[in-house]
């Protein structure tokens, strides 16, 4: 059962990965990435991270991807882009080279590494313990880092605000 | 048989690579954008892994952190986007070169 929950995520995430690098129209890439989101927040739960996966479905798939597809409907690039169109030939084997060697290394060092790791524990807490040892570690260890975020956040807002704000006065330089 | 931790660290190994693959060839600065949320879910799946092998909770609290900065991060990068195709609408990462210093 494990196995083929993971089996069915995996296809999704890989699925929806390749879609986001392969299609030619934007908004067809940022439905495969709502895809691979959700594939993830599938391995979340089955990895018992059940407070992350509820984030991973509201804000990444709910809000980020929203936001991208409200961007690409406003700027109206929603046209499809000729892929054969390459500037430098060398680039594209180039970085397929290069993405499958850093997989790679990682996927060696993961191997080799893997004694270290132990077996997956089998602790399937009941309920919402995952909620409340989350809280107790943020609101504890971690409270500064989050009350960080909350400046972060702000500083975020006000200055996507500011950038995208047109100002009112007719250029003086241009 | 079921999944043992390192499969989820091949699974993230090998959507980081995808990731990293697309932010080397596509030229849509958004589809650039998506590539970069690819290889933040991956880091975030190992970390999740990670706290799962070692019984330690403070992997998802930086899960959590990341989710934080990844949507400031789209945020101000989407705000910056919008600003510069509005003025050329079109505008791949080449034509936006005169931004290096």
């Amino acid at each position: 059962m494990e196995l083929l929950v993971f089996v069915l995520a995996s296809i999704m995430v890989i699925a929806g990965a390749v879609g986001v690098i392969a299609a030619r129209n934007p908004v067809h890439a940022a439905l495969g990435l709502v895809l691979t989101l959700f594939g993830v927040a599938v391995h979340f739960v089955a990895m018992e991270a059940h407070f992350l996966a509820a984030v991973q479905v509201i804000v990444y798939a709910g809000a980020i991807v929203v936001l991208f597809l409200f961007v690409i409907m406003l700027l109206g690039v929603d046209r499809a882009e000729d892929l054969n169109v390459e500037p430098f030939r060398i680039q594209r084997p180039l970085a397929v080279i290069i993405g499958l060697s850093l997989s790679g290394l990682v996927i060696a060092a993961v191997v080799r590494g893997r004694s270290t790791l132990g077996t997956m524990g089998d602790d399937s807490a009941p309920g919402d313990e995952n909620i409340r040892a989350l809280a107790r570690n943020l609101f504890s260890d971690y409270v500064l880092a989050f009350e960080l975020t909350s400046v972060l956040l702000i500083v975020a807002v006000v200055g996507t605000v500011v950038l995208t704000r047109r100002s009112r006065r007719p250029e003086v330089s241009q | 048989m079921t999944p043992t931790t390192t499969w989820y660290l091949v699974l993230a190994a090998v959507l980081f690579g995808i990731g990293a693959v697309g932010l080397m060839v596509r030229r849509n600065p958004l589809v650039m954008f998506m590539c970069i949320e690819l290889m933040l879910n991956a880091v975030n799946l190992s970390f999740v892994a990670f706290a799962r092998a070692f019984t330690d909770i403070d992997g998802q609290t930086a899960v959590f952190f990341v989710m934080v900065v990844a949507a400031a991060e789209v945020v101000v990068g989407l705000g910056i986007i919008v600003s510069i195709l509005r003025n050329r609408p079109g505008a791949t990462v080449d034509d936006l070169s005169e931004l290096r210093g």
